[in-house]
């Protein structure tokens, strides 16, 4: 079980990025932290001709607070995350995501970025980054721009980057005042990837459930916001706000159904989880 | 001092004393040496083109590309193979009526499963021959998979010359089974039980390397392998060698569970490619492949039913197991063995007055089965703990209660069971009492009351269990296998006085090697830092069976403790010689010959330097024999039948269908423990293997036979996190078949564990009026199925 | 074929060697540097096999490039033992059996010793989740985790 031959790029700045990406196109792949493409690679399911190695580019790296949010950087890896006291301040749904991000050995290799940009369903990250409304910042050979997570994850392991342009990091706005956040996932063992999570936050204003966001993982093909579950929910007292989103999901979601779970008990998750995790922002205090 | 039992209560003695395995530093340093640690001038390294369908005509083969690239140094397809390797067929001919067709090294003008190997490349590299393996060109015409088990049975048969699907068939009948379930005040509760497929899933996968020398004409393969003596009389067999020209060793296994201990085509596919380079050919199995290609196991229906008079002892059993073994019965162990023991086992602890059965084995086009850990127990014990719980709900009786009542009584051996099976002598009761004691069962049954009263549903299963280990020569020898059911240990006196023991039984981690070390240690009272033990060699080890079965301490401790004994005779003798004492009046202690008051007389060495440097000083026609071989197998009984109990305390939620599991416990008695420390973690190795089987393990297939679960993140094999503690505790009752009375451990954990984890989720839905849930694994869907939610 | 040349420390050596682009580190440390005591159990990343420490961190070995590692400090099984660092562990293992055919166990001694370096007195449960991602088929786990506990106490 050996990758197919490639060639290795260890990129010394952007420039070369956006050019190796120009000349190969989709025959090369950005190497990050490489904890899901190393394996894709190994079982020959992604056989590139080129990889360009990103790691080196320390204007990736870093966790700053600025007026817009907390951004993080593209490399910046899912330990640092783990022990960021920022992101705790800042981003604390986030930081309740990330110890359920895989095993120790993997959160101190792969990176936000690279999991945001292979945009699996089944991954914390996207889901957070929807819950959290996160903007992504994308930067190619014409220069940058902002693409809020909405727009960002388009489908299965799609996103809105083109071939030549790379994620560079993500801002987290700040949370609203009366924000309370619940990140929860069912997964069959420690670390394995979840049959469903669900990443929400939502206001509490008078005993009251308002401006719900809840996003899930393994929701369907994308990391989903479950749009329907939040008009359901808002103004209602939690424990009713609670079996009115659950009671909504159907309608948000579309979960796969393969040999982990079939889609109904997928939904069926999705809706014990989103029952508990409002209940958990109603009894937080 | 004559009776050697005797001084097992000696302060020093090693019977019973946990001392930490001899080879345990050397693997923590990272110095293991594997077969994928070796490397040999020349070596190439193997891949495998394999199947990608479960059943499929081989139209076409075109290697040319292959063969052309850089760095292949060779591409074999079975037409290559056919003069050099002869076909094998897995039957025994005491399985009266057991059919396969004949196998081959590779594919020939059909795959028959996914993951069949159908052409081997070897090339300077793993990475190279991958690359090659993908430029076979092969025509493939798809053909029909066989439908799941029972249906298989209907279908057009596989092997058109064996008619139909059906391997293997057996029925039994002791006769009074029909009329007990008839009875009026029967109480009779029926189930179908459903045992998922599972695979082994060794941390280090399957692995050979062999290395035909031309200019000796002699093969030696490099072996992750559990038999290395039955692989050699394969290879001379089908390779047409003579036997002393076939050389197998075994280094360090990284485990094997049965799974290393079958003839796979790669592997000869492997040695044959070097005969035909005459060069080194290694193949390190990948995880990939190790899915399709190492056997599976279990995949079992039974549907079952007892009969329980009122007062609630047993009347009848009855059970119709329908198994699946793949395309082939695997060679030469057969695939018949695992349904045949579930008809063996089933019931077979308790006192049952009668017992029918129906065994039907079918043909699959999935990865062929094979004796795995355990062979049968889990099933047969899932099925008769299963029924008995749902013979006390139905009675209102407690379930340990039941269990008490009807367990074959201490004092009640010899006794054979209905099937026919001889129990020497077990524990069942005194088991089953510590195992109530050890988990505080009273204790456990007020928590669980206390916790529902909070809508939190935890269970309680039981389940008491036999494992047969230490197996005769009525397993497989007397079916025309070349399996040895003895084993033999050659123990050497060196001049300095140290020892060293060569056995033909193996080491795969459970620490057989230490165990060896310590009966000889203990029989010639020396530290067991001088006594070195060399496995797995068939040019350096005596004959014999190898590891499986849970033999290596039972057969291979008797025959070192034999041998031992043996070389202590000869020992004393050259001591009474020297001294002019009587030798029945010497003995060793502490390193030193001591006479009858227990002086010491002549330390170890002195023996040894005269025996080997000064023959001359000793008596004319005295020959010292310090070289001393025993061979020893069980006689009087096919099988030493072990016993124990387990029990699993759990937490389901039944919003989720999540299994917690909060305790678990065993009692085993495996007859004297030699080792306590390796004892346990056999046991613990064992129970979460059990575990492993009961909630998260299955090997699923596509209506293609295709199989769903072939990488480690979709086949769940039991991780850190979610397993709990094991408690462990040993009721001893020796077998007086030897010495030693040493019975088997290695199987009993998972004989029994997937039976207490089922009970218990049973236990722990009851009161929210769930269906029972009789298949394994119970995963969170099946559980919220029967909960009605999903 | 495409290689690179390769400059990285290793066990606290310096080491200059060349490997195809493709291969992962644990390839790498076996076949071109001999050290074999690093195993390849998966090589997707799920059975911890592979477990070695790099710039300071335990990853899996058969999810880095050997390229990748161009200038960084590597170190394995084989140098751990050298240095003394785990022999606590080590020590821990063999008394309590904690290892059978010894196949997983130089991950499991990578992935302990980082888990003793972050927290001083692990809980059960702490050991568990951290010690998750690393698969033993032959001991049930009960045994390494005591050991990783009377280690986090030497």
């Amino acid at each position: 079980m050996k990758a197919a031959a490639f060639a290795y790029l260890r990129a010394r700045n952007i420039g070369e990025v956006f050019a190796a990406l120009a000349e190969h196109g989709s025959d090369a792949r950005v190497l990050a932290g490489g904890q899901s493409l190393i394996a894709a690679l190994n079982l020959r399911l992604s056989e590139p001709r080129l990889l360009v190695d990103i790691t080196g580019l320390s204007e990736l790296r870093g966790i700053v607070v600025t007026p817009a949010g907390l951004r993080i950087g593209a490399l910046t890896r899912h330990v640092e995350i783990l022990r960021s006291a920022e992101v705790a301040r800042h981003a604390p749904l986030l930081a309740q995501a990330v110890p359920h991000v895989a095993h120790a050995a993997i959160r101190n290799r792969g990176t936000i970025g690279g999991s945001l940009a292979l945009s699996d369903p089944a991954a914390e990250y996207p889901a957070v980054a929807l819950a959290c409304g996160a903007v992504m910042h994308l930067h190619g050979p014409d220069g940058r721009r902002d693409v809020p997570a909405e727009a960002f994850f388009r489908g299965l392991y799609e996103t809105a980057l083109g071939e030549t342009e790379l994620l560079e990091a993500v801002t987290f706005p700040p949370p609203p005042a009366d924000a309370r956040h619940a990140f929860d996932e069912l997964s069959r063992r420690h670390g394995d990837y979840a049959l469903v999570g669900i990443a929400l936050r939502a206001g509490l204003r008078d005993g009251l459930v308002r401006n719900l966001r809840a996003a899930f993982v393994n929701g369907g093909l994308r990391p989903v916001l479950a749009t329907s579950a939040a008009a359901a929910a808002e103004g209602l007292p939690p424990a009713e706000a609670a079996e009115a989103a659950a009671a909504a999901l159907d309608r948000d979601l579309d979960p796969p159904g393969d040999h982990h779970a079939s889609a109904a008990m997928r939904l069926h998750l999705a809706r014990v989880l989103t029952r508990r995790a409002i209940h958990s922002i109603g009894s937080a205090a | 001092m004559d009776n050697p039992l005797s001084d097992l209560d000696r302060p020093n003695s090693y019977i019973g004393r946990s001392v930490p395995r001899p080879n345990a530093a050397r693997l923590l340093a990272g110095q293991g040496r594997y077969v994928d640690d070796l490397r040999l001038p020349r070596m190439l390294h193997a891949a495998f083109l394999r199947s990608p369908f479960a059943h499929a005509r081989i139209v076409s083969v075109d290697t040319a590309a292959a063969r052309a690239m850089q760095g292949v140094a060779g591409v074999f397809t079975r037409a290559d193979m056919d003069g050099v390797c002869t076909p094998w067929v897995g039957t025994l001919a005491h399985f009266t009526g057991l059919k396969s067709a004949p196998q081959g090294p590779l594919a020939g003008e059909r795959a028959t499963w996914q993951g069949e190997p159908v052409a081997i490349v070897c090339a300077r590299s793993r990475a190279e021959a991958e690359d090659a393996a993908a430029l076979i060109d092969i025509e493939w015409e798809e053909l029909e998979p066989l439908p799941p088990l029972a249906a298989a049975l209907e279908a057009a048969p596989l092997h058109p010359e064996l008619r139909d699907n059906l391997a293997f068939t057996r029925a039994v009948d002791v006769g009074g089974a029909d009329s007990a379930f008839a009875l009026e005040d029967s109480v009779v509760v029926e189930a179908a039980f459903r045992t998922g497929r599972h695979t082994g899933v060794t941390l280090e996968p399957r692995a050979i390397l062999a290395d035909w020398q031309p200019g000796e004409e002699k093969l030696t393969v490099h072996h992750s392998f559990q038999a290395p003596h039955m692989m050699r009389e394969v290879l001379s067999k089908h390779l047409a060698l003579p036997e002393a020209a076939v050389r197998v060793v075994c280094g360090d296994v990284g485990g094997s569970f049965g799974i290393k201990v079958h003839i796979y085509p790669d592997e000869i596919a492997t040695c044959v490619a070097s005969r035909l380079l005459g060069r080194p050919v290694k193949f390190i199995a990948d995880r990939l492949e190790s899915f399709t290609s190492d056997i599976h196991c279990r995949d079992h229906e039974v549907a079952a039913r007892l009969a329980v008079g009122p007062d609630g002892r047993l009347r009848a059993l009855e059970m119709d197991d329908v198994t699946g073994i793949g395309p082939y019965s695997v060679y030469p162990r057969t695939s018949a063995v695992e349904g045949n023991q579930v008809v063996n086992l089933t019931g077979s602890w308790y006192a049952l007055p009668a017992y029918k059965a129906r065994l039907r084995v079918a043909f699959q086009t999935r990865t062929p089965t094979c004796q795995y850990r355990a062979v049968g127990h889990p099933v047969a014990v899932a099925v008769t703990e299963g029924l008995m719980d749902l013979a006390a709900e139905r009675l209102g009786m407690d379930p340990a209660a039941l269990r008490r009542l009807n367990l074959i009584p201490d004092d009640a051996y010899p006794h054979t069971s209905p099937a026919g099976l001889r129990f020497e002598a077990l524990s069942l009761q005194k088991s089953f009492d510590k195992l109530l004691a050890m988990m505080d069962y009273d204790a456990l049954r007020r928590d669980q009351a206390e916790a529902r009263s909070r809508g939190v549903y935890r269970g309680i299963g039981l389940a008491s269990f036999v494992e047969l280990t230490n197996p005769g020569p009525a397993f497989y020898g007397i079916g025309g296998a070349p399996i040895s059911a003895q084993d033999g240990t050659m123990v050497r006196l060196d001049p300095g006085g140290s020892v060293t023991v060569s056995s033909s039984v193996t080491e795969q981690g459970q620490g057989t090697e230490a165990v060896l070390a310590q009966v000889v240690a203990h029989q010639l009272s020396i530290p067991v830092k001088d006594v070195r033990v060399v496995t797995g060699d068939t040019e350096r080890t005596p004959y014999g069976g190898g590891t499986w079965a849970s033999r290596g301490a039972g057969i291979g401790g008797e025959s070192a403790l034999q041998a031992a004994r043996a070389l202590k005779a000869n020992i004393l003798a050259l001591a009474g010689a020297v001294m002019q004492a009587d030798p029945s009046d010497l003995d060793l202690r502490d390193g030193q010959v001591v006479d009858a008051a227990g002086a010491p007389r002549m330390a170890m060495a002195e023996v040894g330097r005269l025996g080997y440097f000064r023959v001359d000083l000793l008596p004319p026609g005295f020959q010292p024999e310090f070289s001393v071989i025993r061979h020893w197998l069980p006689r009087q009984y096919p099988f030493a039948f072990t016993n124990g109990a387990q029990a699993s305390y759990l937490e389901v939620d039944p919003d989720t269908g999540f299994v917690k599991l909060l305790g678990h416990w065993v009692v085993e008695d495996c007859g004297t423990v030699i080792n306590p420390l390796l004892v346990d973690e056999q046991v613990r190795g064992g129970v979460v293997q059990g575990i492993g089987a009961a909630l998260l393990e299955e090997c699923l297939y596509d209506e293609r036979d295709n199989l769903l679960t072939g990488s480690m993140a979709d086949y769940l094999v039991p991780m850190m996190g979610e397993m709990p503690d094991i408690a462990v505790g040993h009721v001893e009752t020796p077998t007086k078949e030897s010495v030693l009375g040493a019975k088997g451990a290695g199987e009993a954990g998972t004989a029994g564990a997937p039976a207490a984890v089922m009970n218990a989720i049973n236990d722990a839905l009851r009161p929210l009026g769930a269906a029972k849930i009789q298949q394994q694994p119970a995963t969170p869907e099946r559980i919220l199925r029967a909960l009605g939610k999903v | 074929m495409s290689e690179t040349i390769l400059r990285l420390t290793v066990n606290g050596e310096a080491v200059e060697a060349t490997a195809p682009a493709r291969t992962h580190l644990i390839d790498f440390l076996r076949e071109r540097l001999e050290l074999t005591g690093s195993h390849a159990g998966c090589e997707h990343g799920v059975c911890g096999a592979c477990t070695v420490r790099v710039n300071g961190d335990a990853v899996r070995g058969c999810l880095v490039l050997a390229a990748a590692c161009e200038g960084a400090e590597v170190w394995t099984i084989e140098g751990l033992t050298a240095t003394g660092e785990v022999a606590a562990l080590q020590e821990a293992f063999r008394e309590r059996n904690a290892l059978q055919c010894g196949f997983c166990t130089p991950g499991m001694i990578v992935a302990a010793a980082e888990l003793l370096r972050d927290v001083k007195s692990p809980t059960r449960e702490e050991i568990r989740d951290h010690m998750s991602g690393n698969y033993c088929r032959c001991t049930g786990y009960h045994a390494i985790v005591d050991a990783i506990e009377t280690a986090s106490r030497a």
